[in-house]
């Protein structure tokens, strides 16, 4: 079931207010997604966390109606 | 099957193998471009595994989620501690760091880069 980007990045930017959020529909399908994410609220996370982060703003849907999201998370420079 | 015993199956697995991938699909037979990108990256570093197909229990693929809160598979495990999905393990490939990790933790590969 596709979804909307800017639902994405909602979201996402609803969590982490100081984010820059680069949302990419890679099939122009509304399914297939690569999401760039760059906060300060990844400071000090391990990967693994930084993305647990994005999952958990997402509320659930990851694993389900987004199943081809590619996700970079990235610590903006000081 | 209760989620705990799920649980500590996943836990045996990933325990007694040095290397796990819980993936959709057969190491050799993926089914899931997910999946085949992460044991091709696997193989390419020469690192034995151990692929744990999802997709023939349903609740090891439900309770692989649950295990390390992460919503997707695949998932990958090394000396019982989970590295991540398929988007860190491309991630840390390119940069080396998946090579740096087999060779600390001390896991025969054949690949030396």
């Amino acid at each position: 079931m596709p979804m909307d980007p800017s639902e994405i990045e909602r979201l996402i930017e609803a969590r982490f207010p100081d984010a820059r959020i680069d949302v990419q529909d890679l099939a122009g399908d509304g399914d297939h997604y690569a999401v760039r994410v760059e906060s300060q609220a990844f400071k000090g996370k391990s990967r693994v966390q930084q993305h647990q982060m994005i999952y958990d703003a997402l509320g659930g849907r990851m694993g389900g109606v987004l199943h081809a999201l590619a996700l970079t998370t990235v610590t903006p420079p000081d | 099957m209760s989620e705990a015993t799920v649980h500590e199956a996943i836990k045996k697995t990933i325990e007694g193998n040095d290397v796990v991938l819980f993936m959709k699909g057969t190491a050799k037979f993926p089914q899931c471009g997910f999946s085949a990108q992460v044991a091709q990256i696997l193989n390419h570093l020469g690192v034995p595994f151990k692929d744990i197909n999802v997709l023939e229990d349903q609740s090891i693929r439900e309770g692989i989620k649950t295990y390390a809160n992460w919503p997707t598979i695949p998932q990958l495990y090394v000396k019982g501690e989970f590295i991540g999905g398929a988007d860190i393990v491309r991630e840390m490939f390119q940069a080396g760091e998946l090579h740096h990790l087999i060779h600390e933790k001390g896991i025969p590969h054949t690949n030396h880069g």
